[in-house]
């Protein structure tokens, strides 16, 4: 009599494990998260804009043009021109890079501080903890926009200090969001596993931790853009921003045809939340079915299922 | 509870000074500064100079960082004094004590229309996951916070008073002269700052719901042949709505940021627009007691809602 083992499917198992990390993600993406795709379509789209914005902008930035001030839309200006006749178009194309650049950015050292306090404070626990604690708990009761409007009120405006400000903010409040997901691994086996066999608590952290809260972190990421891109046109309708005269989206807005820029702002942060919204749900280990090297999509469980009672 | 509840106590204390050092250093540490402000403005307004050393004696500048500090702190808890304003020499407090009802007022107000849009919707999506609804549903709360909340504001106002020739109303209607004509005055601020808040409770409440939903008593609920309804508004969405109720502690300070827009556009005579005059004019010691007063709340805030939290939460009696 064929005896089948009980266990049916591990060749398919490892060969799921061969498919590296991002190339799942991908595909799940576009299969199950229509939107979330459209999500990305939108963030490659407004980051090439940006990347390439040189050739493809029809005007320079600073090309005035007095004799069509404030021009609807035409065959020349295809966005119109504003107060001071600069092609609303190229404005908004260069504004793309200017306002990604302030989203990737900030949040990119956001990003390393917040592992940095989040990651080292949660994961060397007790005392550290509790002192690093307390200091971000007194950083987040402090409203952040406030903290910005006080900043940006002291240093002079430019981008790079706009991204700095905001990415410290941000990386300060972040760091308890990383310190939790933390936390929530330091439970599992082989944590104990690497202090067990002398692992330095350097190397731990950076070769071991890190990688595992890799989701926590890109969420983080990805829908703090968002956040960023919208800090930096509310600092700017105050007039705390990026100096006037910057082609941002931000300033845009409150120019002569600034619709254009709200509609580019509202899509683009669209856009990111969208996306961010469906890598949530596809790496959130406490929702059913995550990503990673070590799961099993939800129909290939099914289909494992189906499988084994056949088998029997 | 009560170890839990006692712990938690014992930290405001040391948060709220710990706060106090930063938002004074914060303010304090300025290149440049006050002295060279004020003097701008005199020279303004009496077209003359002005005496640096004693404008340094009067304001306190004069000595050690740590003394302005010890001073400012003695001030506020022994006599209730958070200083003067250097742009109307007025005192801070009577000041504040006017204005922090309206923003109360208008914070209250936007939490709870956020709180009703996201919360129905948040359910209804959990019930309904990966459905057309659902999506459709979660692409309109995310495009409503997609779209700066400001703008909106800005643009509504806009053509409102141009197209509808409304404007709104101009004349404060204090709460309880007409509370109709007040909360009417609200209403409209209040929905847009509310409105930037839906989509994190929205997200929250769906995930805690479709968490909730796979939980073994629930299962039982379904066995036992109770109505959809029954089972979710009576078993499952208690359980689910207590971290976004953790969830709106952790908006205030997001909340407050909004309001000081918010206050701006509608022109409402709330602590948020207080602190913005106060930054336009570098007046610092408004802005050091608003940011303080701020933050104690945040503070207690989250006091109240941890507590609340570890109430309604058996699981945490047990820690």
């Amino acid at each position: 009599m064929n005896i089948k083992p009980a266990v049916v499917s591990s060749n398919k198992q490892t060969e799921e494990k061969r498919q590296s990390f991002l190339f799942t993600l991908f595909k799940r993406m576009i299969m199950e998260k229509p939107l979330g795709t459209f999500g990305l379509t939108v963030i490659v789209i407004f980051f090439t804009a940006g990347v390439f914005s040189k050739f493809i902008m029809p005007f320079p930035i600073k090309l005035v043009d007095l004799f069509n001030v404030r021009q609807p839309p035409s065959s020349k200006y295809l966005l119109g021109t504003d107060e001071l006749g600069r092609d609303v178009l190229s404005r908004l194309i260069y504004g793309a890079r200017v306002s990604l650049e302030v989203g990737f950015g900030a949040m990119t050292i956001a990003t390393i501080i917040s592992i940095l306090i989040g990651a080292t404070s949660g994961f060397l626990g007790k005392t550290i903890d509790m002192i690093t604690q307390r200091f971000v708990d007194v950083w987040m009761s402090i409203p952040p926009f406030i903290i910005l409007l006080i900043i940006m009120s002291i240093i002079p405006h430019n981008l790079f200090t706009m991204i700095m400000v905001i990415g410290i903010t941000v990386g300060i409040g972040g760091a308890r969001l990383i310190r939790s997901a933390v936390i929530r691994i330091k439970s599992e086996v082989y944590v104990s596993a690497l202090d067990a066999i002398g692992c330095s608590k350097t190397r731990a952290l950076f070769r071991h931790i890190l990688p595992n809260i890799m989701p926590a972190i890109i969420i983080f990421f990805t829908l703090g853009v968002g956040g960023a891109i919208m800090q930096e046109a509310g600092l700017d309708m105050l007039g705390f921003g990026l100096p006037p005269g910057t082609p941002s989206w931000g300033i845009m807005l409150f120019s002569v045809w600034g619709i254009w820029a709200a509609f580019a702002i509202s899509l683009t942060i669209y856009g990111i939340n969208m996306f961010g919204d469906s890598l949530r749900d596809l790496l959130d280990p406490r929702l059913s079915g995550g990503v990673g090297h070590y799961s099993i999509t939800a129909k290939k469980m099914k289909r494992l299922k189906e499988k084994l009672v056949k088998s029997i | 509870m009560g170890a839990y509840a006692l712990r938690r106590l014992l930290w405001v204390p040391v948060t709220v000074i710990l706060t106090s050092m930063i938002v004074f250093l914060l303010v304090r540490f300025i290149p440049g500064n006050v002295i060279d402000v004020i003097q701008a403005q005199m020279a303004a307004q009496n077209g003359g100079t002005i005496d640096r050393a004693a404008i340094i004696k009067l304001l306190g500048l004069n000595v050690p960082v740590y003394v302005q500090y010890a001073h400012w702190v003695t001030g506020i808890v022994l006599h209730g004094n958070l200083g003067t304003s250097l742009i109307s020499s007025q005192p801070i407090t009577p000041m504040l004590l006017q204005r922090i009802p309206l923003t109360f007022e208008l914070g209250f107000l936007g939490i709870l229309v956020g709180f009703i849009i996201s919360i129905p919707i948040g359910i209804y999506a959990a019930m309904r996951q990966d459905t057309i609804q659902d999506r459709v549903l979660r692409s309109i709360i995310i495009l409503l916070i997609s779209v700066p909340n400001f703008l909106v504001a800005y643009i509504f106002l806009y053509y409102a008073s141009v197209i509808w020739h409304w404007i709104p109303q101009l004349e404060f209607i204090p709460f309880f002269t007409n509370p109709l004509g007040n909360l009417g005055m609200m209403i409209i601020p209040a929905i847009f700052l509310g409105t930037q808040q839906t989509g994190g409770y929205m997200r929250m409440m769906r995930t805690m719901m479709l968490e909730t939903l796979r939980q073994d008593y629930i299962r039982t609920a379904w066995a036992k042949g109770l109505s959809e309804r029954v089972v979710v508004l009576r078993h499952a969405m208690k359980n689910a709505l207590i971290p976004v109720v953790e969830m709106v502690g952790g908006g205030i300070p997001i909340l407050i940021g909004g309001a000081v827009l918010i206050e701006n556009i509608f022109n409402l005579a709330g602590t948020g627009r207080l602190m913005f005059d106060a930054i336009n004019q570098r007046d610092y010691p408004v802005i050091s007691a608003i940011t303080l007063i701020m933050s104690v709340i945040v503070i207690l805030g989250n006091l109240v809602m941890d507590l609340t939290y570890g109430w309604l939460d058996p699981r945490i009696h047990y820690q």
